[in-house]
């Protein structure tokens, strides 16, 4: 699952690229006036291919950009995938109230832009009687109460696909599926072409339009490099299931914030997971299971 | 040569002179952009569950804390005043204390020693006598509500916070389900997301 | 080696040269393109600072206006060939001596191309991360990589043919046949391959089903061949009628012959995409529907949409008739019709329902802004100024007005002379 490296080709780039880069750098520094740093952030390398002591200097970097930029303490993690780990979630239907509490928990652990607005999850109202038909939902649902009696909810966000149409066609590599079955994004390798964007079937990934405006007093301190550390604009970004928390054993935020319980998540390898013991008692379904996505989110119907 | 850009012109503008004002009000809101920082009552980090001790990374630390029963202020041990008081099996409206319960939980037969313990009301009676305490309530709502009791067990009913691979914690039945009138009350939705023709006018 | 560099230098000198001096028509144009490519330009400034908010684009319908026009102009650019195809292939002469402008086309299509997939992305300094070996092209599996590589390379393999074909021309020596015509014989795979390699991009998508049918590809290629010489045909009786080039009649009624049989395949392959949408009755129609009837009250698009089917039908009968495609008044609508027809087809009726309804069935109906539009129109200036350079370049050398020699005179007005045969 997780993109292999060609120590070759690595090498090799490694070298045009240390080459090209000391021409490059000292030009663009004496023609543009940018500092040094800028210019090798903007030369750098593809996440995937940093050396261990290349991504400690890159965290630093980044740690002291976000701390200075945000006035406190700010953390960027870049935790490995645990062995024997592969991450599966399960959205109870019948409980789901469709009070969209975990779209913005998600928000607030996963340091989104507020404006222009990116929400991860999206919560779609759909009519009991006519059941799963996405061209008759509706996202922008306000009633006065949830859950309203013709109605059942499906909450959608990145459905982490084994079989992931958006790793196949991004044309620079810029996101994969990690070890432990996550798809994240390296987003300062992305180009923004949106590619991505276009293949995914579910709309799981969100463009930043303009530059995310992240309020100082809200910025989530915890970070991971692939996952919610704060971007930029012109970039795209999704659901990596809190891979800040998960990755070191907790649950993501919208499964703890889930005023109803709706939502589980847990390890797929591990048969006495929670999401292994849905899969086998409740009847559980995917999403646009026909174009053989695989995804590791299913939902199910506990009563 | 004028007919060409003419007709490149036009087309292209064209493609543009549409009214773009023409939005239709589709049901819903989404004219506006909320934020988390909009809702500080609610408590994104819920420390009113309490996080749970240590992560037991390697899988074999499980740790289960559970949630207190929700009981209302001063209002347990019940012995302290119920100690004295002859019990009144009688099925009536209560009208001296608990005049607050309202009582809807299933058939219309359902009465207070249903499930509460008329000799000792620190206790709740389970259909074969046994009496347990009320932080074991799940024992006595599993004996009618068995799916959902082996659901819950498993973690799949319910709400749990803390660590997938190690320590959590857990809700009872009724710190969720009011007992005596357990349908859950439908609550107002947080707001939708913006509509992509709003999203720049923020 | 350093003779080599001088001569070439000379051609540079005395093209740039040929390209400062000219009559009030053409400062009149030049003058008029440089204007709206400012006025674009500053527009791109806009999108630069702001971001890609400036558009009307949403995570709703991601691609649209840009990305529209960039899979237009892949056609047109691939379109050159079919000039070639019969000059080279079949050795016609007629095409022959004009098959250079096909190419010139071509050029100036495939850098609007690259500008307007350029002016799309949302970090356009990291372009370099599309680079071969530099970068990290994601080949095989991406195939908007391969889109990469083939435009950059057809743009070089044609950018070479003409600049060697013109600097021999300059010269007054004759080209390398041995190396230029396998390289034009090349650029005819070439140019079905880049069309197709856009299509591909579509048809790979299986989460849009409005796109992930394989009709796709032969629809471009054939819309492709209607439209680029479209422009041509156009091109070519202006250049006529000022004199500047000679060009016979029967290679512009080949080529609208040619087109003819293109347009039939293109509405062809369209009914047969209607007919599988209608018939089968899908979810997928949604999108089609969208396109020829509105959903949901939504019908933005209805109006291009069915512009595009009559102009197309209209262009094809017209360029059907012997008697319609030899008169020059129908001749030149037709032109217009099916360049409007494809345009539309190609641009909006091709991204835009793909994403309209969205993949979770939302309808946001999308027009471009303001913005979006000046960045076009400052690209397709671009384009034709370039064109329109090359042109002024080109056309001296083929008719031995513009030669080595003349860099020792003035470069003025010259008899009408023969245009030079390319043999």
């Amino acid at each position: 699952m997780g993109k292999g490296v060609n120590h070759r080709d690595v090498d090799r780039r490694h070298f045009l690229r240390g080459a090209g880069l000391a021409t490059m750098a000292t030009m663009a520094t004496r023609f543009s006036g940018a500092s040094t740093e800028a210019v090798e952030r903007f030369l750098a390398t593809r996440f995937a291919e940093l050396s261990p002591k290349e991504v400690e200097a890159l965290l630093e970097d980044l740690e002291r950009d976000f701390s200075r930029r945000f006035g406190k303490e700010i953390s960027v993690e870049a935790t490995p995938a645990m062995d024997d780990v592969v991450f599966g979630y399960g959205l109870d239907i019948s409980r789901c109230i469709g009070c969209r509490r975990c779209v913005y928990a998600c928000v607030k652990e996963n340091n989104q832009s507020r404006n222009p607005q990116i929400h991860w999850i999206r919560v779609l109202e759909m009519e009991k009687e006519k059941g799963i038909d996405l061209a008759e939902s509706n996202a922008y649902y306000d009633p006065e109460q949830v859950p309203e009696e013709k109605s059942f909810y499906l909450p959608v966000a990145c459905q982490q696909c084994r079989n992931s149409p958006c790793t196949r066609v991004c044309p620079v590599k810029a996101t994969w599926q990690e070890k432990d079955g996550i798809v994240v994004i390296d987003y300062d390798w992305c180009i923004g072409c949106r590619c991505c964007m276009s293949a995914c079937p579910y709309g799981a990934r969100h463009f930043n339009w303009a530059e995310p405006e992240l309020p100082v007093d809200a910025v989530n301190a915890k970070t991971h490099i692939l996952g919610n550390r704060p971007r930029m604009k012109g970039v795209v970004e999704k659901c990596t299931f809190c891979i800040q928390r998960v990755r070191n054993g907790r649950y993501p935020a919208c499964s703890e914030i889930c005023p109803v319980g709706a939502r589980k998540f847990g390890n797929l390898l591990d048969e006495e997971s929670e999401i292994r013991y849905l899969m086998r008692e409740k009847r559980v379904f995917v999403l646009k299971e026909e174009l053989a996505t695989k995804p590791k989110f299913y939902y199910f119907y506990a009563t | 040569m004028l007919i060409l850009f003419g007709g490149i012109g036009l087309v292209t503008i064209l493609s543009i002179v549409k009214g773009g004002a023409d939005i239709e009000r589709h049901e819903g809101g989404g004219l506006k952009a909320f934020s988390p920082e909009d809702f500080p009552e609610i408590e994104w980090n819920d420390p009113s569950i309490d996080e749970p001790g240590a992560a037991g990374l390697d899988g074999t630390t499980e740790a289960f804390k559970v949630a207190p029963p929700p009981f209302s202020e001063d209002i347990f041990p019940c012995s302290e005043c119920h100690a004295d008081m002859e019990p009144d099996v009688e099925r009536r409206v209560l009208e001296d204390m608990h005049d607050d319960i309202v009582l809807d939980h299933g058939p219309k037969e359902r009465w207070c020693f249903d499930c509460h313990n008329a000799d000792n009301r620190d206790r709740l009676r389970l259909a074969n006598g046994t009496l347990i305490g009320f932080d074991e309530s799940y024992r006595l709502c599993g004996q009618c509500h068995g799916t959902i009791f082996r659901d819950w067990r498993q973690g799949i009913h319910g709400r749990r916070v803390g660590y997938w691979n190690g320590a959590k914690s857990y809700l009872l039945c009724a710190n969720c389900h009011n007992p005596h009138a357990p349908k859950f009350k439908p609550i107002k939705p947080l707001p939708p997301p913006v509509r992509p023709e709003f999203l720049g006018n923020q | 080696m350093m003779t080599k560099i001088k001569k070439f230098f000379l051609f540079v000198l005395g093209s740039v040269r040929l390209v400062l001096t000219g009559s009030k028509a053409y400062w009149t144009w030049v003058g008029s393109l440089l204007i709206l490519i400012v006025w674009g330009a500053s527009a791109y400034a806009t999108q630069l600072r702001d971001g890609l908010i400036v558009t009307n684009m949403r995570d709703q319908v991601s691609w649209a206006f840009f990305i529209g026009n960039f899979t237009f102009l892949v056609g047109v650019a691939a379109a050159a060939i079919l000039l070639v195809i019969p000059a080279y292939v079949y050795n016609w002469k007629p095409i022959k001596e004009i098959a250079i402008f096909g190419e010139l086309l071509a050029i100036s299509a495939i850098t609007m191309c690259l500008l307007f997939v350029t002016v799309d992305i949302g970090r356009p300094e990291r372009f370099w991360h599309l680079m071969p070996f530099v970068g990290s092209l994601n080949i095989p599996s991406s195939l908007l990589a391969w889109d990469v590589l083939v435009l950059n390379g057809y743009l070089l393999l044609n950018l070479f043919i003409v600049t060697h074909l013109l600097y021999k021309a300059f010269f007054k020596r004759a080209y390398n046949k041995a190396l230029i015509v396998p390289m034009i014989l090349f650029s005819i795979p070439f140019a079905i391959s880049i069309h197709t390699v856009t299509a591909f991009v579509y048809i790979g998508m299986a989460g849009r089903p409005f796109w992930n049918a394989s009709i796709l590809a032969p629809r471009f290629i054939a819309s492709a061949f209607c439209s680029g010489p479209a422009i041509l045909l156009i091109l070519f009786q202006i250049l006529k009628r000022l004199k500047v080039v000679d060009i016979k009649d029967e290679a512009i009624w080949k080529i609208a012959e040619l087109m003819a049989y293109a347009m039939f395949l293109n509405l062809f392959l369209f009914g047969a995409e209607i007919f599988k949408e209608y018939y089968s009755a899908t979810h997928h129609l949604l999108h089609t529907q969208y396109l020829y009837s509105g959903l949901h009250g939504h019908s933005a698009l209805v109006p291009y949409a069915w512009a595009s089917v009559i102009c197309s039908t209209v262009a094809f009968l017209l360029f059907l008739f012997p008697a319609t495609r030899k008169n020059l008044i129908t001749l030149n609508l037709g032109c217009l019709l099916i360049y409007a027809g494809v345009y539309i087809e190609k641009g909006m009726a091709l991204v835009i329902p793909g994403m309209t309804p969205d993949t979770l069935g939302e309808i946001y109906e999308y027009t471009p802004t303001m913005t979006e539009v000046r960045i076009g129109a400052a690209i397709f200036s671009i384009g034709f100024l370039v064109f329109t350079l090359m042109c002024k370049v080109a056309i001296p050398v083929l008719k031995g007005d513009f030669t080595v020699d003349s860099l020792k005179e003035p470069v003025g007005h010259r008899p009408l002379a023969q245009s030079r045969s390319m043999d």
